[in-house]
């Protein structure tokens, strides 16, 4: 009795406390924002209300530029994204090509956003590895030419680094999208009627799929139109995006600016709003203008065109992500290498030996933070998941928007709003605010990865446990844990790999103190030293392959003589 | 052994009223439910285990001679359950999947020695039950129903899975080892040789009125 009671205890509290973990970093940094932007943080000595961090925010050179740039990166690259990969989607849904791709999508995911972008840097700069390769046979080029890549002033290489990175993300959450609105029946039906794929995709899936689609979509506009190491690595420096300039401004030694900063981390929560209501709108009118489109019986738009542009674009999209991978493991094996030389030849492995001792912190702190990250929301997630088969039914739609929270609310303006909270309440910053901080990122996605096959497992299981005596403490772990292993470590391996990654959290919660090899990546990126920096950035590749390799082995080993389990999966 | 007691059993959703029983099942008795699919007799057999979906309701008593069910959890009503798919653990091996069931202490493995040396299965307690025969897999099922110690036994269209030479053989076995039990058995099937093969009495599920209501309606034995 006491142990069932035990059970529903802990089950029924583990779903409050995930939302806490969601919500209340979220609600509360953006309160501790607040306060100062308008004047107020005791602290630093603001003890009155007053207009005049925004009339310092209005008087920025370059303000307006810096805008323009978030909206216009943010709102391009999430479109970009979102055509290629229903184009493809629409194109290829049926053909062994999606099959195929499907089992590279969550290592793509897994890739750091700040690796991908300084290998995406290192590959289209000017005495990048692209250069070099068609120079000089092609180009007549013996030195590197003059122009602006990363960084060119109207962010184009901001765009790029930002829609190879979401196009794997959109087609992974299109995966479990599609089945939920039973997109082959849907394309079944349409081409009987004589609709090509790509048309009929537009017509009779797509008016289902969008709305599964939406929130991610909106996700990605929220962190592209927000995010700081992309743009630091790719974008433009002047003037820089707003959330780059808004981390600068904190970093100011003159600790006034901060008021100051507190009213741009407000200002970028209006900008990823605007852009969120602007593409909200313009869904909208989208949707009015199809509904006729979609009965009126034609049964072509450009089919062959549109879809050798898909493949092209997808093709593009991943060759450019796995080439700026492969330079990366050049320049860290790279001694002298100069231009136009396409291979740095001899490789040696003196750089990885020079660096050897300054890897050790970063590595083992990266380690501590995404173990303690994963850790904890794994808890949280497996009891959210659990006290749904005691309700039996799953999450409301505003549970959802919960879990969404920290994905949507842009990280720069609430993480802001924390070290504010931070320095007036005198807490420090260190390992344990960055874990939690990591926690609400990885939270959410390990969720998503972890709870489809939660709620496919049959519940007779459970039943046939029960009815051979078993309490509900047994059948969760004697029972639900074990047969569900494998999706359990892989959706660990997805949070792990979001941890590593994260940039923001550990720079601004850690205060310095905790270095990880994303902030050191970063830290690198803007220096000279390329050689490092690729061994930073390969680092932030590796640990996320670990965990991956990890998962995949484990229950390999495990399970080794339990074919039933493996085949399940 | 107990007498398995349904006083009065009604299952409503919403204000539709699905089935009603009221009936008592003697130990070493084999009862059959008959209907087509769909008719709610999964519905009991979940009520009497205890896994009622919520979107039900149920009045009426389960009780085992003098000790009620229905109010207890479902791993406290020691009924012994056996789906169509013999769902054994597939993270745990043959041996592993018995002493499930089973009390703590007391000669275990033992029992499980000598429970699948009854079978025939001696060698194959260590064996994944992925790589057993349908047939060793059904035997495996019952056993590990068998040594939980149950006080009655519910099985839900257990046979409709196997093969057509195997189901005779699986079926006969089964109805054996609950008769030498004296287990109480309540068996739902829409399959008619099922029914005939336990030879015992049979409640159909129908719908007499045109209402959409099923009762429970008792017949003997057919052919008797």
């Amino acid at each position: 009795m006491t142990a069932a009671l035990s059970y529903r205890l802990v089950i029924r509290t583990l779903p409050w406390l995930t939302i806490g973990l969601l919500s209340l970093p979220v609600l509360s940094g953006l309160a501790g924002a607040l306060a100062p932007a308008f004047g107020w943080l005791p602290a630093l000595g603001g003890e009155q209300l007053s207009l005049a961090p925004w009339r310092e925010l209005a008087r920025v050179p370059g303000l307006g530029e810096m805008l323009r740039l978030s909206l216009v990166s943010g709102l391009g690259s999430a479109l970009i994204s979102l055509a290629v990969v229903v184009l493809f989607l629409g194109s290829f849904l049926q053909s062994p090509v999606y099959r195929r791709l499907q089992g590279w999508l969550a290592p793509l995911l897994a890739v750091p956003h700040a690796a991908a972008a300084i290998g995406l840097a290192f590959l289209l700069a000017p005495s990048g590895w692209v250069m070099r390769i068609v120079s000089p046979w092609l180009t007549g080029l013996d030195y590197p030419p003059d122009f602006a890549f990363p960084g060119d002033d109207w962010g184009l290489a901001l765009i790029l680094g930002l829609v190879i990175k979401e196009v794997p993300f959109l087609l992974l959450m299109s995966l479990a999208a599609l089945v939920q609105c039973r997109a082959d029946e849907r394309m079944m039906v349409a081409r009987s009627l004589g609709y090509p794929p790509l048309t009929a995709f537009l017509k009779t899936v797509m008016p289902g799929l969008y709305p599964l689609l939406r929130l991610p979509v909106y996700a990605v506009i929220a962190f592209a139109t927000s995010n700081v190491e992309v743009a630091m690595i790719l974008g433009p420096t002047t003037p820089s995006t707003l959330a780059v300039a808004v981390v600068g401004w904190l970093h100011d030694p003159d600790l006034t600016t901060r008021f100051m900063a507190s009213a741009g981390a407000l200002l970028q929560l209006l900008v990823t709003l605007v852009a969120l209501l602007g593409w909200w709108l313009v869904e909208r009118l989208v949707v009015r203008l199809s509904r006729g489109w979609w009965q009126d019986g034609h049964r072509h738009c450009g089919e062959r065109s549109l879809s050798l542009l898909a493949r092209w674009a997808m093709r593009l999209v991943l060759g450019l992500m796995l080439l700026a991978l492969a330079g990366l493991a050049l320049w860290s094996v790279a001694g002298y290498w100069p231009f136009p030389q396409s291979l740095p030849w001899p490789p040696t492995l003196g750089n990885w030996q020079d660096a050897a001792d300054g890897l050790l912190s970063p590595v083992t702190q990266s380690l501590a933070v995404a173990l303690g990250a994963t850790l904890l929301s794994l808890v949280l997630v497996l009891g959210s998941l659990e006290a749904e088969t005691l309700r039996r039914r799953p999450l409301r739609p505003g549970a959802q928007l919960i879990l969404y929270l920290p994905l949507l609310v842009p990280s720069v303006a609430f993480l802001f709003g924390l070290v504010m909270l931070q320095a007036q309440l005198g807490q420090q910053p260190g390992m344990l605010a960055v874990i939690l901080g990591h926690a609400v990122f990885v939270l959410p996605y390990l969720f998503l990865s972890l709870a489809e096959s939660y709620r496919r497992l049959d519940p007779r299981w459970a039943q046939q446990a029960r009815s051979l005596g078993a309490g509900p403490w047994r059948v969760f772990m004697g029972v639900r844990l074990p047969m569900l292993l494998a999706p359990i470590l892989t959706a660990a391996a997805v949070g792990f790999a979001v941890s590593i990654g994260q940039y923001l959290p550990t720079l601004l919660l850690g205060a310095g103190r905790v270095e990880t090899v994303t902030t050191e990546a970063v830290s690198l990126a803007s220096g000279g030293d390329r050689r490092l920096t690729a061994i930073h950035a390969l680092l932030q590749l590796a640990l996320p392959a670990l965990g991956f390799v990890v998962a995949l082995l484990l229950p390999r080993l495990l399970f080794r003589r339990r074919r039933g389990l493996l085949l399940s999966h | 052994m107990a007498t398995l007691h349904l006083d009065n059993v009604q299952i409503h959703q919403g204000l539709q009223s699905l089935l009603s029983l009221d009936t008592a099942i003697a130990p070493g008795e084999i009862v059959t439910v008959m209907g087509p699919s769909g008719v709610g007799k999964s519905t009991l057999l979940a009520y009497i285990a205890g896994f009622l979906s919520p979107a039900f309701q149920a009045s009426g008593q389960v009780r085992l001679d003098d000790t009620r069910l229905d109010t207890l959890p479902a791993e406290q009503r020691h009924l012994g359950l056996l789906f169509q798919d013999p769902l054994l653990f597939p993270h745990l091996d043959v041996e592993g999947n018995l002493a499930f069931g089973m009390r703590r202490g007391g000669e275990r493995r033992e029992r499980i020695r000598a429970a699948l040396a009854s079978v025939g299965l001696e060698a194959f307690a260590r064996r994944d039950p992925a790589t057993l025969s349908g047939g060793q897999k059904a035997r495996v099922a019952l056993l590990r129903v068998l040594l939980s110690a149950p006080r009655a036994i519910l099985l839900d269209e257990p046979f409709s899975r196997l093969d057509a030479a195997l189901r005779d053989e699986i079926r006969q076995w089964v109805f054996e080892r609950v008769r030498d039990h004296h287990l109480p058995t309540l068996m739902v099937t829409h399959d008619e040789a099922d029914a005939r093969a336990v030879g015992g009495r049979i409640l159909t599920l129908t719908k007499p009125d045109g209402s959409g209501n099923l009762y429970g309606r008792e017949y003997g034995a057919p052919g008797s």
